[in-house]
């Protein structure tokens, strides 16, 4: 019989413990268990047997550490076979006459992935399909994921299973106190990921107690339409005598995992402490119980990789702004491949309270595909949002739903067969919630029955490739009501259609409805409101326009999905002041104050002043770091003065004054990093207004590469060096951190670049950048090399064949300018 | 600690039960904003003018500006909820090796490490870790808001070392009661103590399972914030 044909029918019973009876037999600490397998079989054979002899139908082979970077290829192979030898034995001997299975164990790498780690997501992937070929060449019936306490690790060990066997594949996480994995993942986020890549069970083992675990298990129930499964510690370990215990015993262990069965849990077993006595008193409880069957929860669930978001209750707000269409400005980050403006863009919508982050980054001159994973990769390390992945390109599509952590929204397909047929796919391997235009060979139709029709199709397209109507989400799309003034109506009624009709999910791309005509938030926030009455589940849309967000908060209030209109309270408080009675004299009185604000700039620019008394307001912000003063101070001052002079007037000198004083000591480097923030943000503006005038953004200095270097994960003190550096008007590169030697060579010859600034926080790390100059003097001889980082000193700099070791952000300035007035000397 | 200490004074430490970790979960320590200013580029000396002189909640150090000051306490603020105070820790007996070096459960061969253990009899050697939260927040903010980030990385600094200075309290009052002394704890990268032995000492005290810290290629640690150390018993 197969495990999957079993289990439909009856409790499967786990194995418990190994670690604490492998030492118990005399396994040291530190010696690796699977060399056992070889070394010591009669005991792990008689550990097993004892499991069968309990009662066990699944019992884990002790290939738990069985890896690549544990073992070489020679021996990790022996050792699965010599685990799979010894589990087969101790089934032939035991006297049990339960069913039994055999699966392949895996536990974590002991390697934190990027970016929290160093550890690339796909030499994860790579790690893993070793250990499962072994295991299925082995005779595993399934394979079982265990302990993993990051959500990116478990994806790709899943991953790995799935593309290198058809077996049945079990996956178990371990939660701490919190009810979160240890890199932040609640219980409902992993059923989104792990159902969307078809895992046949899972749930939770380790570090806690039956006990502690029920408001996880509670949560998967909730949310799972797999069975759950649950592989507790013996309670929690306390020291006794020098000695580690556990604090539950085989009766009170049984007992609440009875309690756990009667609530739908159907797979069960132990962990750390647990020995068949655990396992025996469990399959004693149970057989006094009937398994609860498992239902299909129709949930539509996206996650990222801390929490999930569900469709289909209160409404859900997709972020638009992620998207070049139409900004230039956008354009432009693309091209430079500026980074840090894209995450902003998506910390600033987060702010703004949308619950999804729409990713769209295709332009003709670019290559999407690169760029779409390497912005999804920097965006879900920043921002806990899930995210939907917005393209046309398949290719880009899969990049970005692989190295995605979590389960994403897919933006989009069609009525199209051959859409549908190339995105389809890439949803069944790696989950994903599929926005589907209601579009098709014939265009977009103008009534809502015909809308409803493709969307018909599209639900029967997705089911031949398993994936169910909870997974998609329609899009009826809005047109221009100033082409076609019924065009609203029937959008409305195709919402209503496939919401009530076909009882789906949909969404909408709200703001095409008003394009065209004047003050469109007006509309588009109304035709908003009348859409969600009809059942609209989520909106793309931008979150700035305060009129979307009314709607919003007030819909949800006056829908009872906001207890007590807590939400509504807080966004209303959250408000501007109301504009008061008298507003014509405040206006104008407003009016005034902000051009003699704007004068009073220009004076004290013009005067050049230095002391505190004598500077500009907007220097005044810069100098104590007030972002949104400087910010507000520069959009006035642009209404009168010349971009790139309040460049030279006004930000320079004010970064002057601040970088002078902290050269002084008479200020310190966080006032000095938030004055840098403060022009950042007077920066924002000024590039803005160039950006509308076409005026170019001016003579840029020199460039500028700077990386923390290979094997090295420390960031700070890299990105205020830049941050300082931009200030200053440089053309700063950021490479990043564990940055390969070779691909600082390439950036500096690809730009001709003249300055490299490299940065090391630890001793060991020192080599790397050692290397990282020796390759810089062969193939880029022109470069000036500066070193940098705690642990750097002038003495190191000279050893390792640096030009300057600067010990701060300023110095490296001074540096960079001298390096560039050098040049013009040339 | 009790039980443990009380082995190993009535030399009843049997070595294979004495090197099971043990895990302990620590409630915040007060927050000293002092050490994270000073974590974050403020000198010792410039915050010692401000405050009175005195290392504790009380000491305050009202920034040169008070925008800073706001600043700091939101970032204070924003922690909240996102960290852990977690130790796992073994306790083993020192032998001397023929050369007077100490015989420790990790190979070694520091001579600062033998000043630091001199006349001991024990050792407790222990990792510990503020958890992952830290270094999702500095990771969220280090690029776009780099004063934020600072910050972050003060408070993460300070957050751990404030924990494993009140284990060290612990363990020292502990044994003062057992008429033992414990010494000020020693890490791997002090001195001639290689931090290289970092792999062992965190096997030792499992702390991959147990605190989720893992090593990368040059053995630094995550999460960032984590500390392993030993202290001596004399």
């Amino acid at each position: 019989m197969k495990i999957l044909d079993y289990m439909r029918d009856n409790f499967v019973f786990l194995d418990g413990g190994m670690g604490t009876l492998l030492q118990e037999a005399g396994l040291k600490p530190g010696e690796l268990p699977e060399r056992w397998n070889v070394t010591r079989p009669e005991e792990i054979i008689k550990i097993q047997k004892g499991y069968f002899d309990a009662g066990t139908n699944v019992l884990l082979a002790n290939t738990f550490g069985a890896n690549c970077l544990k073992f070489d290829d020679e021996e990790l192979e022996q050792l699965i076979n010599a685990a799979f030898d010894n589990a087969r034995r101790a089934a032939e001997e035991s006297s049990g006459l339960q069913e039994k299975f055999i699966a392949l164990d895996i536990g974590p790498l002991g390697r934190l992935l990027k970016p929290y780690g160093d550890f690339e997501f796909e030499d994860a992937v790579s790690a893993y399909a070793k250990t499962v070929r072994l295991g299925v060449k082995a005779g595993a019936d399934l394979v079982f994921i265990e302990t993993m306490n990051d959500s990116y690790d478990t994806k790709a060990a899943l991953l790995a299973v799935k593309e290198n066997c058809d077996l049945p594949v079990f996956v178990s996480n371990a939660y701490g106190s919190d009810g979160k994995l240890m890199t932040g993942a609640s219980p409902a986020s992993m059923v989104a990921m792990l159902e969307g890549m078809h895992a046949d069970a899972i749930g939770a083992n380790c570090s806690l107690g039956p006990e502690q675990l029920i408001g996880v298990m509670e949560e998967y129930l909730e949310y799972a339409s797999v069975p759950v499964l649950i592989k507790p510690n013996a309670g929690l370990p306390r020291d006794e005598g020098g000695k580690t215990v556990y604090d539950v015993y085989p009766p009170e262990f049984s007992e609440t995992i009875k309690l756990l069965l009667e609530k739908g849990v159907r797979i069960v077993g132990g962990c750390c402490g647990t020995t068949p006595e655990y396992i025996r008193a469990v399959v004693e409880k149970a057989a006094e119980l009937k398994p609860v069957p498992v239902e299909d929860k129709n949930l539509s669930i996206i996650s990222s990789y801390t929490h999930a978001v569900e469709f289909g209750k209160s409404p859900i707000l997709i972020g638009e702004r992620i998207n070049p269409t139409g900004k230039k400005h956008f354009q432009q980050a693309l091209r430079d491949n500026d980074i840090d403006y894209i995450l902003n863009e998506g910390l600033k919508q987060a702010d703004a309270g949308v619950q999804v982050l729409d990713v769209n980054v295709g332009l003709p001159e670019i290559n999407e595909p690169d760029m779409l994973e390497s912005v999804t990769k920097e965006l879900q390390a920043v921002t806990d949002l899930p995210l939907q992945l917005d393209t046309s390109d398949p290719t880009a599509m899969e990049r970005g739903l692989r190295c995605y952590n979590g389960k994403a929204m897919v933006n989009s397909v069609n009525g199209k067969d051959e859409v549908m047929e190339a995105v389809f796919p890439l949803v069944a391997k790696y989950g994903g919630f599929v926005v589907c235009l209601t579009l098709d060979e014939g265009g977009i139709p103008e009534t809502a029955a015909q809308r409803v029709r493709i969307a018909e199709k599209i639900i029967k397209k997705a089911s031949g490739y398993g994936i169910a109507k909870k997974d998609l989400i329609f899009d009826p799309l809005a047109m221009t009501i100033s082409a076609d003034t019924t065009a609203a109506l029937a959008t409305i009624s195709a919402v209503h259609e496939i919401r009530h009709g076909l009882g789906a999910n949909t969404s909408l791309g709200v703001s095409n409805v008003s394009f065209g005509l004047p003050s469109r938030n007006i509309v588009t926030s109304t035709f908003f409101a009348l859409t969600l009455e009809q059942g609209l589940s989520a909106a793309i849309m931008n979150p700035y326009a305060a009129e979307m967000m009314n709607v919003y908060y007030a819909f949800r209030a006056l829908h009872n999905m906001d207890a007590n209109c807590t939400d509504y309270i807080n966004y209303a408080q959250s408000l501007p002041a109301p504009v008061p009675v008298s507003a014509g004299a405040d206006k104008s009185a407003g009016a005034g104050q902000s051009s003699s604000q704007g004068n009073a700039g220009k004076a004290a620019s013009d005067s050049g002043s230095e002391s505190g008394a004598g500077v500009s307001p907007l220097q005044n912000a810069i100098i104590r770091g007030l972002k949104e003063q400087a910010g507000n101070i520069t959009k006035e001052l642009l209404k009168e003065v010349k971009p790139l002079d309040i460049v030279q007037r006004e930000v320079i000198p004010a970064l002057d004054i601040v970088g002078k004083n902290f050269e002084l000591k008479k200020v310190y480097l966080p006032q000095l990093l938030m004055a840098a923030e403060a022009s950042k943000e007077a920066f924002e503006e000024i590039k803005k207004e160039m950006a509308k005038s076409a005026e170019g953004s001016g003579p840029k200095r020199c460039s500028f590469v700077i990386a923390t270097v290979h094997g090295d994960i420390h960031d700070i003190g890299k990105n205020i060096v830049k941050l300082i550096l931009e200030n200053y008007g440089f053309d700063v590169h950021d490479l990043g951190k564990d940055v390969p030697e070779q691909t600082v060579v390439d950036k500096v010859v690809e730009l001709h670049a003249p300055i490299v600034g490299l940065s090391a926080l630890m001793t060991t790390t020192v080599p790397a950048m050692e290397e990282t100059i020796k390759l810089l003097r062969q193939q880029a001889p022109w470069a000036k090399v500066t070193v940098g980082g705690a642990v750097m000193t002038q003495e190191y700099a000279d050893r390792i064949g640096a030009d300057k070791y600067c010990r701060d952000a300023m110095e490296t300035v001074r540096y960079a300018e001298e390096v560039e007035k050098s040049l013009r000397a040339d | 600690m009790r039980d443990i200490l009380l082995s190993l004074k009535e030399g009843k430490l049997d070595k294979d039960n004495a090197l099971t970790p043990n895990h302990l979960e620590l409630s915040a320590p007060p927050v000293n904003r002092g050490e994270i200013l000073r974590y974050a580029g403020f000198p010792a000396a410039v915050l010692r003018k401000k405050g009175e002189g005195k290392r504790d909640e009380s000491y305050i150090e009202v920034p040169t500006d008070e925008e800073l000051a706001k600043r700091l306490d939101e970032v204070v603020k924003l922690t909240e909820g996102n960290l852990t105070y977690r130790i796992s820790y073994v306790c083993a007996k020192v032998d001397r090796g023929t050369d007077g070096y100490p015989v420790l459960p990790f190979g070694q061969h520091s001579s600062n490490l033998k000043t630091n253990l001199e006349n001991c009899r024990g050792v407790i050697i222990f990792a510990a870790t503020v958890g992952a939260g830290i270094d999702r927040l500095i990771r969220r903010y280090e690029r776009t808001q780099v004063a934020t980030g600072l910050l972050l990385q003060g408070i993460g600094a300070e957050r751990v070392e404030s924990m494993v200075d009140a284990f060290n309290e612990d363990v020292k009052r502990i044994a003062g009661e057992l008429e033992m002394k414990a010494h000020p704890r020693y890490s791997p990268g002090y001195g001639d103590l290689p931090i290289t032995v970092q792999p062992d000492i965190l096997k030792l005290v499992d702390a991959e399972r147990r605190l989720g810290i893992t090593l990368n290629e040059s053995y630094l640690m995550s999460p960032s914030k984590s500390v392993t150390a030993i202290i001596g018993i004399e």
